[in-house]
């Protein structure tokens, strides 16, 4: 299993925009460099990508949360 | 009547640049700030602080009710908005307005008025001030786009009538490519936006970014020359100039009097800038709308011409008619302007907030740093990337250049990133050197590796 990590501190989303579904559902399919989420830091919002491909094990940081960098925001399973 | 109690409704350096004018005035400052923000450097500075909500903006310094309650609460006579978040909201100023203070800045009326497009063109065109050519609204057919090009000249830019973000936009350099060009654009609208409507306007080249400065005390308005403000990463301004060393002396005291006319023309009071366009191989400018706010770059026209911009306007919202007339306002030497952001230009701009760890700043003449920091200062991750501003000032614009290389490499903040590398790489540049560029320059540069060939090049 591994951890994907928020690239900097910030607000964690899982959903591209309020009004549509998360990236990614437990058990989807996650390939290498697939974005699962998106951090707001100082106005930008970066790109969460997944860096190991496998089964998508679900959020570990809830929407909308602030988080560190390095927090452990969602696991893949491979 | 002057105001004595000023509630400042913004944060970073812009509030401790607003505590600061303020203080010289012998006003009482009253700094607001959202949880977040309780440590920032203008709650230190001002006379008292006051908690307006939680960190996320439009909780606190967007949150007009919240804003205008804690101004009332503390007894504050007056509000000063800053830049960015409700500069530019009328509904703010009318807030204010209705609640018994000072709004610093215009009447919500004339935020209103210059926040619209087409009153602002309408506005700008009365008052004699040249707007980009074009269609009376959208043209029907092919025939009547060529009619309309015929009468504003080639180039022309065709536009998506419903359109934003750049779909459905063609330039067309004659007429047999407009003709070409006019039904595939038609289309691409029709698409994108479900309206095939277009307008035809003049398309300017290359453009430069121009703005003039002025200031109204609601009767009389006077102008403080212009800034150049070209250097532009994803329509922010990254590196701005004062004066603009593209104009002639001639082109310059049209473009700089058509504001003073523009700003007079709708009672304006407060600061204010008016930005145009200006295409270098015609010599033409055209106004692209009015900011009703002080701006970040401000500082660069003070340089140049040794007045206090913001004390001024504090002084007129407190019914004050402008302490100086046109006559008294010159120029003198070359002034420049970098944004220094908490960004990793390696990383494409990747903004990373942290604690500022080492802070040493430049002290020398003619070098400013408006900045919000403090060794132990943990900078939020809540609000825009802005760290300060890196100011200089030289008898003419290639040692303003030196003068700012030089600071750049004096000035050291640790503990975040910064993008001092960028301004270096800028510094060194040949075609900046030359003022060889225009709005669509920076971004190219970047993509072809600009920051690395000087690193390389030393």
């Amino acid at each position: 299993m591994a951890d994907i990590q928020a690239p900097a501190p910030g607000t964690f989303y899982h959903r591209p925009s309020p009004e549509e579904d998360p990236f990614k559902a437990k058990g989807d399919t996650v390939a290498e460099g697939d974005v699962i989420g998106l951090v707001e830091v100082m106005k930008t919002f970066v790109e969460v990508k997944a860096e190991t491909a496998g089964t998508f094990g679900g959020y570990v940081a809830d929407n909308e949360s602030a988080v560190k960098a390095g927090a452990v925001l969602a696991t893949v399973e491979s | 009547m002057p105001i004595e109690r000023l509630f400042i409704a913004n944060r970073g350096e812009i509030a401790v640049r607003i505590v600061r004018a303020a203080k010289s005035l012998g006003i009482h400052t009253i700094q607001a700030h959202s949880e977040a923000d309780a440590d920032m450097l203008a709650v230190r500075l001002a006379d008292e602080g006051v908690e307006i909500g939680p960190p996320p903006a439009k909780k606190s310094y967007l949150d007009i009710d919240a804003l205008v309650a804690a101004a009332k609460s503390v007894g504050a006579d007056a509000v000063h908005p800053g830049y960015g978040f409700l500069s530019e909201s009328a509904a703010f100023a009318k807030a204010v307005d209705d609640a018994g203070l000072i709004f610093v800045g215009p009447a919500s009326g004339t935020i209103e008025r210059m926040g619209d497009k087409v009153a602002a063109r309408q506005a700008a065109e009365t008052a004699g001030v040249p707007v980009v050519p074009g269609s009376d609204g959208r043209v029907d057919g092919v025939d009547a786009a060529v009619a309309v090009a015929a009468e504003v000249g080639y180039p022309v830019m065709l536009k998506a009538a419903a359109g934003g973000g750049g779909k459905g936009i063609r330039i067309a350099e004659d007429e047999a490519e407009l003709r070409k060009l006019a039904p595939q654009a038609k289309q691409e609208a029709e698409a994108a936006f479900g309206d095939g409507g277009l307008y035809v306007e003049r398309a300017v080249m290359n453009p430069r970014h121009v703005e003039v400065q002025i200031m109204g005390d609601g009767t009389d308005a006077v102008h403080f020359f212009e800034r150049e403000c070209s250097l532009q990463r994803r329509r922010q301004k990254v590196w701005e100039e004062a004066p603009a060393m593209c104009l002639t002396d001639e082109t310059r005291a049209k473009l700089c009097q058509s504001a003073a006319d523009l700003a007079r023309s709708v009672g304006y009071r407060g600061a204010g800038t008016v930005e145009y366009l200006f295409e270098e191989s015609t010599g033409a400018f055209f106004f692209i709308e009015m900011n009703t706010r002080i701006q970040v770059e401000h500082p660069v026209t003070e340089m140049i011409t040794g007045f206090d911009l913001v004390q001024e306007m504090i002084r007129v919202a407190g019914g004050a008619a402008l302490s100086l007339t046109q006559a008294d306002i010159t120029m003198s030497g070359h002034a420049i302007e970098v944004r220094l952001n908490a960004e990793n230009p390696e990383l494409d701009f990747l903004p990373m907030p942290g604690e500022i760890a080492a802070l040493d700043l430049p002290e020398t003449d003619g070098v400013r740093f408006d900045h919000f920091l403090y060794e132990g200062y943990e900078i939020p991750p809540f609000y825009d990337s802005l760290l300060g501003k890196l100011i200089v000032h030289a008898p003419d614009r290639d040692a303003a250049i030196d003068k700012m290389a030089s600071a750049l490499k004096t000035l050291t903040i640790e503990g975040v990133p910064t993008t001092a590398a960028l301004h270096m790489a800028l510094a060194a540049d040949p075609d900046v050197r030359k003022g060889a560029f225009h709005t669509r320059w920076l971004e190219p540069w970047l993509a072809d590796g600009g920051l690395k060939s000087q690193q390389t090049g030393g």
